[in-house]
């Protein structure tokens, strides 16, 4: 059990206004005419469509699915129609369009087929518990939107010491997650118990930050009904950014993540208290994740909290909020002041990760932008604050002039992009964006490295090819050559078929030299001369000689 | 002293033996810094250097041949990157080579395309696809956008398109800070103080 807390260094203390709108409950939007549903809603490759146009499709059925392991499903939030599958504007901070699926409401809002586990997910083997939830579409809701399913499971070292429900929500303006607690913390905690079944975790802690009474007031009452042994809730100071994932780790266990590695690798698994929510309601009530609680606030006339249905554009729920004009809207943006991107239109879907809407009118002081900068004074600020331990002035430098090896020297890719350096920045030097962009520049070098390399590989093979084909077909020039050098000397069919004529003469011939042979004995009367015939033999030599001598010389 | 001299020679001949096998043993096929050039060089083959292709051209700089200014599509950060490698010092971009222009591929007209094979010799990185008298096309994640196509095709069916720009590849831009605007702030804080 966690009796101490650790601090983790760096951090800022900024202006909450949370109260704007944690103050009333959880409202439903309504059934929006036309959902737009990108396929890319989470880390990892797009879930691939199942539909068709023109379709009809029930609330809950699954219209496109995970064919890569970092994928998961994704669901009708209403039954109607599919009326196209098309490139539209999604939430993300380039603006471009990315492939959707577009499903017209039938206003009948009409549920498939149900079948909930309950409590007998108990009796499942957790591997079973886990595709389910990855069926089930449940990625993590904090923001970053990785799948579930994934950090569910403990690894092949199985040993998971502490589960932590990450409840911190430490941006300013965003309540969904406090509200959420408010109103339906029994779900969340038994969403818990289901993440612990898969995870064979000792402890579980539910971190909730200090600034949030109502919400562990709430959790301690629900957990009075349960077994609460390994179940703990923890205040933790407000300071940003405590709800990171690194920083809570370490506030809670006083652990520290490694640079380039997991919270897993240390026996932690940090997940969000909406996931767990989103969890129970696949498991106890089998609804996939299709709908999710977003905070819309900033300078609207009720900010509040809604429970949305995926696909829900922007536009249509800050009218539901706002009576004042639209056109005096500077900016929208997606998730909180500090991490947030500002929206290229209104006209843009609520997603699986978006957990708050912030309108800015220009009305709140702290969502002001500062329009210049001034020249770094080296203060030494940013240093102090960040959360990562990082030397961000050192950063800044090295990103401006594009030294990125440099960059990469000084951990940048431990940066987790808070945005505190900017913060506290008094020359309001956009450090964020230089990190970023530097990030950015690295990944794209990458990308180019691989396709030349790719490129190359591909040219040398051909290269090679063609040699190759230049040397097989000189070699069948030469074995032509060859067959019809040979065909000169040697007439067509003569192996195969001798003439007659010529077998008759070669027999002859044969007979002949037999013949010869046979005849040319050699003659005995050589040998054993006696010395008289040898003399006489000499002298006939003599005169043969004498002969053709004489003839020779006439 | 003599044993100093006998033993100092007995070990001159081991090493130098040592180090002759080392010679053979470890010999590195080729050269290794023609490698590290060509690792730099964006692999578009596309010739603009005046060399047959990105090998031929990273010997060529090897050997003093050519300079390090001569690849437009590799621009100023290849040049950058090549001075950093040769100690040499890094220059503008070589005119009579080209200019820096963004990324492009391209595509077939495939209406009019009378399927000559052309193109698909010429294409260094086999990036084309089709036979005689059928109708060709592009295999754009292969395509290095070189262009070595375009002037063979008889019916001018091939044509330039800038790489399309996708969310999931995007980067984020560069911080857009002004300096006219940063002047004129300091200047207006000055004023009011």
């Amino acid at each position: 059990m966690i009796k101490q807390l650790f601090k983790f260094i760096g951090g800022v203390h900024i202006p909450q206004y949370k109260d704007i709108s944690c103050n009333t409950t959880i409202q439903q939007a309504p059934i929006a005419s036309q959902l737009v549903l990108p396929l890319s809603q989470h880390i990892g490759s797009p879930s691939v469509p199942i539909v068709h146009i023109g379709d009809h499709v029930l609330k809950g059925q699954t219209i496109a699915i995970a064919e890569d392991y970092v994928s998961v499903n994704l669901h009708a939030p209403t039954s109607g129609q599919i009326i196209a599958i098309e490139p539209r504007a999604i939430p993300h901070p380039s603006g471009l369009p990315a492939q959707c699926i577009v499903l017209q409401s039938d206003g009948k809002d009409q549920w498939r087929e149900r079948k909930p586990i309950a409590e007998d997910y108990r009796q499942l083997d957790p591997s079973k518990v886990r595709n389910l939830i990855r069926e089930a579409g449940i990625v993590g809701l904090g923001g970053a939107g990785f799948p579930s399913f994934i950090k569910m499971n403990p690894g092949p070292s199985g040993h998971i010491d502490t589960l932590i429900l990450n409840a911190a929500e430490c941006e300013p303006f965003i309540t969904c997650d406090d509200r959420l607690l408010q109103e339906r913390a029994d779900e969340v905690i038994q969403g818990l118990f289901i993440l612990r079944y898969a995870l064979q975790a000792k402890h579980c802690v539910i971190a909730v930050e200090d600034n949030k009474a109502k919400a562990i007031t709430a959790l301690n009452k629900a957990l009075e009904t349960v077994d609460q042994s390994c179940i703990q809730v923890t205040a933790i100071p407000t300071i940003y950014p405590a709800g990171g994932e690194k920083q809570l780790i370490h506030t809670i266990t006083g652990r520290q993540v490694p640079s380039h590695g997991l919270p897993i690798h240390i026996g932690v698994v940090v997940q969000n208290v909406a996931t767990a929510a989103a969890i129970y309601a696949a498991i106890f009530r089998d609804e996939p994740l299709i709908s999710r609680i977003v905070t819309l606030t900033g300078d609207v006339s009720r900010p509040t909290n809604y429970e949305v249905l995926l696909g829900t554009s922007m536009q249509s729920l800050i009218e539901q909020s706002d009576d004042s004009p639209q056109n005096k809207i500077k900016r929208i943006i997606m998730g909180g002041p500090m991490m947030g991107f500002a929206m290229h239109s209104s006209d843009i879907p609520i997603i699986k990760t978006c957990n708050c809407v912030i309108v800015d009118k220009g009305l709140t002081a702290e969502l002001k932008q500062h329009g210049y900068t001034m020249p770094c004074i080296r203060c030494g600020q940013c240093a102090d604050v960040c959360p990562a331990e990082l030397l961000p002035q050192q950063l800044y430098w090295y990103t401006k002039s594009a030294q990125w090896q440099l960059s990469q020297d000084y951990q940048l890719f431990d940066c987790i992009e808070c945005g505190c350096c900017d913060y506290v920045c008094p020359s309001y030097i956009p450090l964020v964006q230089y990190y970023r962009y530097a990030k950015a520049q690295i990944w794209e070098q990458e990308r180019e490295t691989e396709k030349s390399d790719h490129a190359r590989e591909r040219h040398e093979f051909r290269l090679e090819r063609i040699e190759r084909e230049k040397k097989e077909r000189e070699e069948r020039h030469r074995q032509k050559k060859a067959a019809l050098g040979k065909k000169d000397t040697d007439p067509k069919g003569e192996k195969t078929k001798p003439d007659p004529k010529k077998a008759a003469i070669i027999a002859a011939m044969e007979r002949v030299k037999q013949k010869k042979a046979q005849q040319n004995i050699q003659a005995k009367n050589t040998d054993n001369l006696t010395v008289a015939q040898k003399k006489q033999i000499e002298e006939a030599d003599a005169r043969r000689k004498k002969v053709n001598d004489e003839d020779s010389s006439s | 002293m003599l044993t100093a001299v006998i033993v100092l020679s007995v070990l001159a001949g081991i090493f130098g033996l040592l180090l002759g096998y080392a010679a053979v043993r470890f010999k590195v096929e080729g050269d290794p810094l023609v490698e590290k050039v060509d690792k730099l060089l964006p692999q578009t083959q596309c010739g603009q250097c005046g060399f047959p292709g990105c090998r031929p051209y990273a010997t060529a700089i090897v050997n003093e041949e050519a300079d390090i200014n001569q690849c437009p599509p590799g621009g100023e950060a290849t040049i950058h990157a090549l001075a950093d490698l040769l100690n040499r010092d890094p220059k503008p971009l070589n005119p009579e080579n080209g200019e820096e222009q963004g990324k492009t591929v391209v595509y077939i007209d495939e209406e009019n395309c009378i399927g000559c094979t052309l193109c698909i010799q010429a294409c260094p990185v086999d990036a084309i696809l089709g036979a005689a008298k059928q109708m060709h096309t592009v295999i754009e994640s292969e395509c290095t956008g070189c262009d070595l196509c375009i002037p063979p095709c008889p019916v001018e069916c091939i044509h330039i398109k800038p790489i399309q720009q996708h969310w999931n590849t995007w980067a984020w831009p560069a911080p857009q800070i002004s300096e006219a605007t940063k002047t004129n702030n300091l200047l207006e804080s000055a004023s009011h103080d």
